[in-house]
């Protein structure tokens, strides 16, 4: 993994000075801290750091073809590039490294645009073709690895996160008021926002192709599911073999590395079951987790029982409130949005560990939620659409009970009130977004906190902006694959990936590689029927069924238990905010950044002092607005790093 | 302060996060005004144990008890009196 920032000149704008990328790069050192490359050459500026993880010696970018009329920086990795050099070189194109990054100009020579398509990996691609005069930026299929833009005076800038644009922008800041209202709904903002009025980002599987004239966008690659019953039609046990063989290789080609590769356990299934096929693959991965205090967030026993199972060497981190309070404004300068929960400020934790631990590289389940059918949201819409067909009925929403058993305010127990919650939309159960609104209602609660003048700005719906983005053929899909297709689109591109993947990982130098998220499982998985997805209210059949014999049964039986972490306590203690927290949220620095009310906050803080805000709701609000809060001071008052 | 009186302060600090009483109707409904939800309804549980030494049980979470400020008053009323809802 490493960090990628250019600038490309056209129609008139000023040429890229080597200065500029100075700056620009420095601000991604944690990215890439074994080495900085730069290439300028007339309207074009391209600038790297390194991680270095395969050919230590020799992959220095950036890196060109053989007349040197392509160069390309790159931040990410190509997994199948064996498998392309040695079909490039058999079509006549001579290496002069040994690194993955190099099969791209090659690559480009021989497909041109459609180089991308034969890419099995996570990147980011910033290609350069002096001939053409072309530049183009790309992003894997999924969002795994980041990149950012901005058009400025006849220039395109781009860098893998906003805050090396910043410097070279030469500009304040400025909060984009429909993307924090985006945040506030969806927990992230949509398509190509970002926060900051002006810079956009790559979309996942999209190329920017820039060239005199402009920049024009093409979709290389989209979630598609079956709109006419194509389904996988093998038996059950084959498709189980299948899937199972697809993880093996999507796990064996993320092992290839000049450096050790490790693995995150957490205690669920999806990491049991990578920690599994790296020792199928015959190796010995060493392990890492976070434990927490609280029981009722802390999955030690299941992270004990794999560590005995495979017999790995473990390590694990302890994650306190205190500790997460004390590291989150350093997670915000990193995810460069808010967040409305704490969950990745101990995954940045994690990454720590093992940057400390002197790895670079970590297997991690991210993803297997979304592609194979894990999540509660889909079981709670499956419940509530049972419960649709029959409204009056008495005993259908009781089984609504069976949801979040985990949760020490479950909302199931007042049963009038879980009815009036999770009937949100009973009426419409085949509406776009059935799943999901409940679970949008109760993040855009957050919204009763904006300021007048805030809410003065706001001139879109985020729900409206999000239909018109939908498929073509989106409402033709099974309701289940909708969900599925909500859940990876917005919030695992631009929320798990982002704020709580890439960011963190990075954060700390650490690259994370996602078997899950090979396109060739994501593409056999769109086609299993949902009834094989999650059986009746088993989630992630087919894959426990796949690995049924390799696991203990404790974990195949044991339910999903999502990955959560505290909220209001890593900030209070004894009813005491921490500094930082009475500074950002007093009233003097809300009403300074105008984003919310200074009264309504303050009985939000009243009531956490008091030890009453006890639900989900008041711990979003909370999160959102200290993390907005701190997103201002970071990234407006304070400039480039706290 | 009347129980009316303790429950609208309550209601207005903690769930509408304002001091302003004509946000508030004492028949307004918490759950059609999305002012309440199944997780608040446990805080608000929480302080009328609190603030009236009372017990809810189970089946007393229900909105004829809970939903308005004026079902809250006559609830709490009658669990003073003894009487069970």
């Amino acid at each position: 993994m490493c960090g990628i920032a250019g600038i490309f000149a056209h129609d008139g704008g000023v040429p890229p000075q080597r200065v500029e990328l100075e700056r620009a790069i420095a601000a991604l050192k944690h990215r890439g801290p074994d080495g900085h490359g730069f290439y300028t050459h007339g309207r074009i500026g391209l600038a790297h750091a390194r991680l270095s993880i395969i050919d230590l010696a020799g992959g220095t970018q950036p890196i060109h073809n053989e007349d040197q009329s392509v160069w390309v920086v790159f931040n990410g990795e190509i997994f199948n590039y064996i498998e392309l050099r040695a079909f490039l070189e058999g079509q006549g194109h001579r290496f002069y490294t040994h690194s993955d990054t190099e099969v791209l100009v090659h690559l480009y020579e021989h497909y041109g645009l459609d180089f991308v398509q034969h890419l099995n990996g996570q990147f980011a691609i910033a290609l350069w073709d002096q001939n053409q005069q072309q530049l183009i930026l790309c992003r894997d299929r999924v969002g795994i690895l980041p990149l950012f833009y901005a058009e400025q005076n006849g220039r395109v800038l781009f860098a893998s996160e906003i805050k090396a644009l910043l410097p070279v922008l030469g500009r304040t800041p400025v909060l984009n008021p429909a993307a924090l209202d985006q945040v506030m709904t969806f927990w992230s903002t949509l398509g190509d926002a970002t926060l900051f009025e002006g810079v956009r980002q790559i979309l996942p599987g999209q190329m920017l192709i820039a060239a005199e004239g402009g920049t024009r966008k093409q979709h290389y690659w989209e979630w598609r599911y079956p709109s006419d019953d194509d389904y996988h039609r093998t038996p059950v046990e084959q498709q189980a073999e299948e899937l199972r063989a697809l993880l093996s290789d999507a796990t064996r080609i993320r092992l290839r590395a000049d450096v050790p590769v490790g693995a995150y356990l957490s205690g669920g299934l999806d990491s049991a079951v990578l920690a599994t096929l790296i020792r199928a693959n015959g190796i010995q991965p060493e392990t890492y987790s976070m434990r927490f205090s609280d029981a009722q967030l802390d999955e030690g026993v299941y992270q004990q029982c794999m560590v005995e199972h495979l017999g790995v060497q473990h390590h694990q981190v302890q994650c306190s409130a205190a500790n997460i309070g004390r590291e989150f404004p350093r997670a915000i300068w990193h995810t460069e949005t808010p967040i409305l929960r704490t969950a990745p400020v101990p995954m940045m934790m994690l990454s720590g560990l093992v940057h400390a631990r002197g790895a670079k590289v970590v297997l991690t389940g991210e993803g297997a939620d979304e592609v194979l059918g894990g999540y509660d949201i889909f079981k709670e819409a499956k419940l509530r659409r049972f419960w649709a067909r029959q409204p009056k009925s008495l005993w259908r929403p009781l089984l609504l009970k069976r949801l979040y058993p985990y949760l020490e305010f479950n909302p199931a127990r007042a049963q009038s009130y879980s009815e009036a919650f999770f009937g949100t939309g009973l009426d419409q159960p085949n509406a776009a977004f059935f799943a999901h609104l409940p679970r949008w209602n109760t993040t855009a609660q957050s919204k009763q906190f904006y300021s007048a003048e805030f809410k003065a700005r706001l001139h879109t719906d985020p729900l409206a902006l999000l239909e018109q983005s939908l498929p073509r053929d989106f409402a033709q899909w099974h309701a289940f694959n909708r969900s599925q297709y909500l859940e990876a689109s917005v919030l695992m591109a631009n929320y798990l990936l982002w704020s709580q993947g890439d960011r963190m990982l990075m954060a700390n130098s650490v690259e994370g590689r996602f078997p899950f998220l090979d396109h060739r499982v994501i593409e056999f998985a769109a086609r299993i029927h949902p009834n094989l997805k999650m059986k009746v209210l088993n989630e992630k059949y087919l894959l426990k069924r796949a690995l049924k014999n390799e696991l203990p049964a404790s974990v195949i039986a044991r339910s999903k238990q999502p990955y959560r972490a505290p909220d209001i306590p890593a900030f209070f203690h004894n009813g005491k905010a921490l500094d930082y927290v009475d500074a950002l949220l007093g009233a003097d620095a809300v009403k300074r950044y105008g984003y919310f009310d200074a009264q309504k906050t303050g009985f939000l803080l009243k009531k956490i002092r008091a030890g009453r805000a006890l639900g989900y709701k008041d711990n979003m609000a909370l999160v959102a607005i200290l993390s907005t809060q701190m997103w201002h001071h970071l990234f407006v008052e304070n400039g480039p790093r706290p | 302060m009347s129980i009316e009186q303790q429950v609208r302060d309550y209601i207005l600090e903690n769930f509408l996060f304002t001091n302003d009483a004509s946000v508030l109707a004492n028949d307004a409904s918490f759950l059609e005004k999305g002012i309440i939800d199944s997780t608040g309804v446990l805080e608000m549980i929480f302080f009328l144990e609190q603030e009236f030494a009372l017990k809810v049980a189970d089946k007393e979470m229900i909105p004829e008890n809970l939903d308005s400020v004026n079902n809250i008053v006559r609830y709490v009323q009658s669990k003073q009196a003894g009487v069970v809802s």
